[in-house]
């Protein structure tokens, strides 16, 4: 009897222990594959408009300040009219800026922010510290790839970015 | 239990959403561009929207843009976006949902007439585009 107390609590304290360790915020200990899966978030006007010409980018991956400016000139979006009625920007940008990566909401947030300067507000992903670190063994030659088209089009290697999931080993590299 | 509860919720907002889309057809929206051009439903022409269609003009960067440049030249056909991304084929024989949706027809003449021509269309080519287009078998 003692000993299957004794065996039980043993299996308990082992499970306990693993649960903690997999739940502790991860950051970079964890390596590059480890939490690099986003929060599914839903939002209809997000998911309808910002996908209608590329992936609806997450809004962990810019801060507050970035998603603003790149709101305020959606009739100039990186050369092309991405005009929206008012209260369809306001309500998209209200979204953003509540998941932005400085909303301190999402593990990737958070590794985005450690290389952004304070006053930082990129308009391009691809301009974070964060992501040139990410992508610094790709050559360009890869980028410019008829599959690829341009680093804008995540989901050419990372076939799931549009569900989130960006773990190095998901990335499939198109010839 | 929450699964089915979501599962209920969503087939309800799709059917909303139907209904919602179903307001509009590709004649009603000949009809109403005709009306706003001040002329006959019958003198739209498709021949000048197929035309209109493939038209290049100088983009904003001098390289020569066109509908058909992102579109392709054959509206059955999937296009593709600047970065990639698939676009439906405009032509409503192999994409039954286009032209169903007149705040979305407008929303994109407006941000595409601007991106192509530099300027925004007028009533007449929007009811001969769409005479195009739904015509086209």
């Amino acid at each position: 009897m003692n000993y299957l107390l004794r065996g039980i609590g043993v299996l308990m304290t082992v499970g306990v222990i693993s649960v903690l360790a997999f739940s502790l915020p991860s950051g970079e200990a964890r390596g590059d594959g480890g939490g690099e899966t986003l929060p599914r978030l839903t939002h209809k006007a997000w998911q309808q408009e910002c996908a209608s010409c590329h992936i609806a980018y997450a809004p962990a991956f810019l801060p507050k300040a970035s998603w603003r400016r790149v709101m305020g000139g959606l009739d100039q979006h990186f050369g092309e009219n991405a005009s929206l009625d008012p209260a369809t920007q306001a309500d998209i940008l209200r979204f953003l800026e509540a998941n932005a990566a400085d909303a301190g909401s999402s593990q990737m947030g958070n590794r985005v922010m450690r290389s952004m300067g304070a006053k930082d507000a990129p308009m391009r992903i691809t301009e974070t510290r964060w992501f040139v670190r990410k992508h610094d063994e790709v050559s360009r030659a890869v980028w410019s790839r008829k599959a690829v088209g341009s680093a804008a089009n995540c989901a050419a290697c990372h076939r799931q970015a549009e569900q989130g999931v960006f773990n190095e080993d998901a990335v499939r590299i198109p010839k | 239990m929450i699964k089915r509860i979501v599962l209920i919720g969503l087939a309800t907002l799709g059917m909303s959403a139907a209904v919602a889309g179903a307001a509009d057809t590709p004649a009603s929206l000949m009809t109403r561009y005709a009306q706003e051009a001040g002329v006959p439903v019958s003198a739209l022409s498709a021949t000048r929207g197929a035309t209109f269609y493939r038209t290049e003009h100088p983009g904003r960067d001098g390289q020569p843009v066109s509908c058909s440049a992102c579109h392709t030249a054959n509206p059955k056909q999937a296009g593709r976006s600047r970065v990639g991304k698939r676009i439906e084929p405009m032509a409503p024989i192999a994409n039954p949902e286009r032209f169903t949706d007149a705040a979305k027809v407008e929303k994109w003449f407006r941000r595409n007439c601007q991106d192509v021509l530099q300027r925004e269309c007028s009533a007449q080519e929007k009811g001969d585009f769409i005479a195009w287009l739904s015509q086209t078998q």
